[in-house]
């Protein structure tokens, strides 16, 4: 089968800065994957050469087997939700008709029901939308679009709660029916973690850690109790941070756990806790700081 | 609805042979559907099936292709069998260790739990 996306050997160059710096990356076929990292990591930048916004300096990219620059075959399969979407000027209606002309597998029956769980008006200008309701605009285009690589970067600033909850449980149904490949940058890590089935973070233009979102959530451990048996139970793993305060520690280690260390710790009285993929970011990207340190001093 | 410290896919097969175990969904009955789980506990469908094919590769539930999930024939029995088996060491061992640290004599362990389950009206068997 086609990869829906295959980056190799990716980089982009904006003067000395490298933004992304070497990525390479597959994704088979319909998943949700989340891309998270840091402000800065370079998602936005990532997100965009997939869709053919921005090149490559170096590397290939291919969407569904082609190259998507300038590929009319192509770039009606994917879209694009940016956080700060412009629209020229129209009014709400007129951008859902013009998308619904450049997407193949429009659905406006899908639209028309999430402009009125958003509460969008149809016949207010684009520009007269508050933040929040033009990112709803764009998440309804985003979800209706059905594309078969369907980007979200950032796709919520400015909804709040209850819209966010809207967005999710819609993606998630819409999902169920028609499979695609979404991919959806995110700071939002833990409320958006259970919907993942993959989670790919990136620190300063790398991918410092890409698994599915159990492997995700396993990769790292915090391990506490009495600062002598935490310790010996650490003693030979990667310790990523220790905080100690009277007897008792909390470290976290990186690496899975096996088989025998359950049973040891609870021999310890010690307690076994995966991180969340918020802290799991968090930690990955310390970890590649830590790494990169020690290869340039070596 | 789900907690954080145990992976999700563990937690929808936890949930399901509870439901099984206490009789919830009985033997022959279907069983939701990866995607209707997926939208209950809002997760990833992928994970949800996760979820289920463990319950799959253990054989409490058999999928009938095309129909469903369903629960299959001696379901109920075997996961109370394997839970009697595993009994001891999930609930047993760590009382007695913390009736150990305590200070509590076998006696005074036996009593305690007699006592308790008088006050819950069980064990009078």
């Amino acid at each position: 089968m086609t990869p829906a996306i295959s980056l190799t050997g990716l980089s982009r160059r904006y003067g000395d800065q490298l933004a992304i710096d070497d990525v390479t990356l597959q994704i088979d076929g319909p998943s949700i994957t989340g891309l998270i990292g840091r402000n800065g990591a370079g998602k936005t930048t990532l997100l965009r050469i997939i869709a053919a916004q921005e090149f490559a300096t170096a590397g290939t990219v291919r969407v569904l087997g082609s190259s998507p620059v300038e590929n009319e075959a192509i770039l009606p399969n994917v879209a694009l939700v940016r956080e700060d979407q412009a629209f020229p000027q129209f009014r709400v209606r007129h951008a859902l008709e013009a998308a619904s002309l450049f997407y193949p597998h429009w659905s406006a029956e899908l639209a028309e029901e999430l402009v009125a769980s958003f509460e969008l008006p149809p016949n207010r200008w684009v520009e007269r939308l508050s933040r929040g309701m033009r990112s709803a605009l764009g998440a309804v285009i985003g979800l209706a679009a059905r594309a078969e690589v369907t980007l979200f970067d950032e796709p919520y600033a400015g909804l709040d709660a209850v819209a966010r909850r809207v967005f999710y449980d819609r993606l998630l149904a819409d999902y169920a029916e028609h499979p695609r490949t979404v991919l959806v940058s995110t700071h939002l890590i833990d409320e958006v973690s259970a919907l993942l089935e993959r989670v790919v973070i990136l620190d300063r233009g790398r991918i410092v850690l890409d698994a599915g979102a159990d492997e995700a959530r396993s990769a790292f451990t915090r391990v506490s109790g009495a600062v002598e048996a935490v310790e010996e139970f650490v003693a030979g793993r990667a310790v990523l941070e220790r905080r100690r305060i009277a007897s008792q520690e909390s470290a976290v280690v990186a690496g899975g756990l096996h088989d025998g260390d359950r049973p040891w710790a609870r021999e310890l009285r010690l307690t076994l806790e995966p991180l969340s993929l918020q802290q799991v970011m968090v930690q990955a990207s310390a970890r590649a700081a830590q790494q990169s340190k020690e290869r340039e001093q070596a | 609805m789900l907690d954080d410290a145990t992976p999700i896919f563990t937690q929808i097969a936890d949930r399901l042979a509870d439901e099984i175990a206490d009789g919830g969904l009985a033997e022959g009955d279907r069983v939701p559907s990866t995607n209707e789980l997926a939208a209950y506990y809002r997760i990833n469908p992928a994970t949800a099936a996760k979820g289920v094919n463990v319950l799959i590769d253990d054989g409490l539930l058999e999928k009938r292709r095309g129909i469903g999930m369903f629960v299959a024939a001696g379901a109920r029995e075997r996961l109370l069998e394997d839970r009697r088996r595993s009994f001891a060491e999930r609930y047993v061992e760590p009382m007695v260790a913390e009736a150990n640290r305590l200070g509590l004599d076998g006696d005074a362990l036996i009593d305690l739990v007699r006592e308790v389950g008088h006050a819950q009206g069980a064990l009078e068997r």
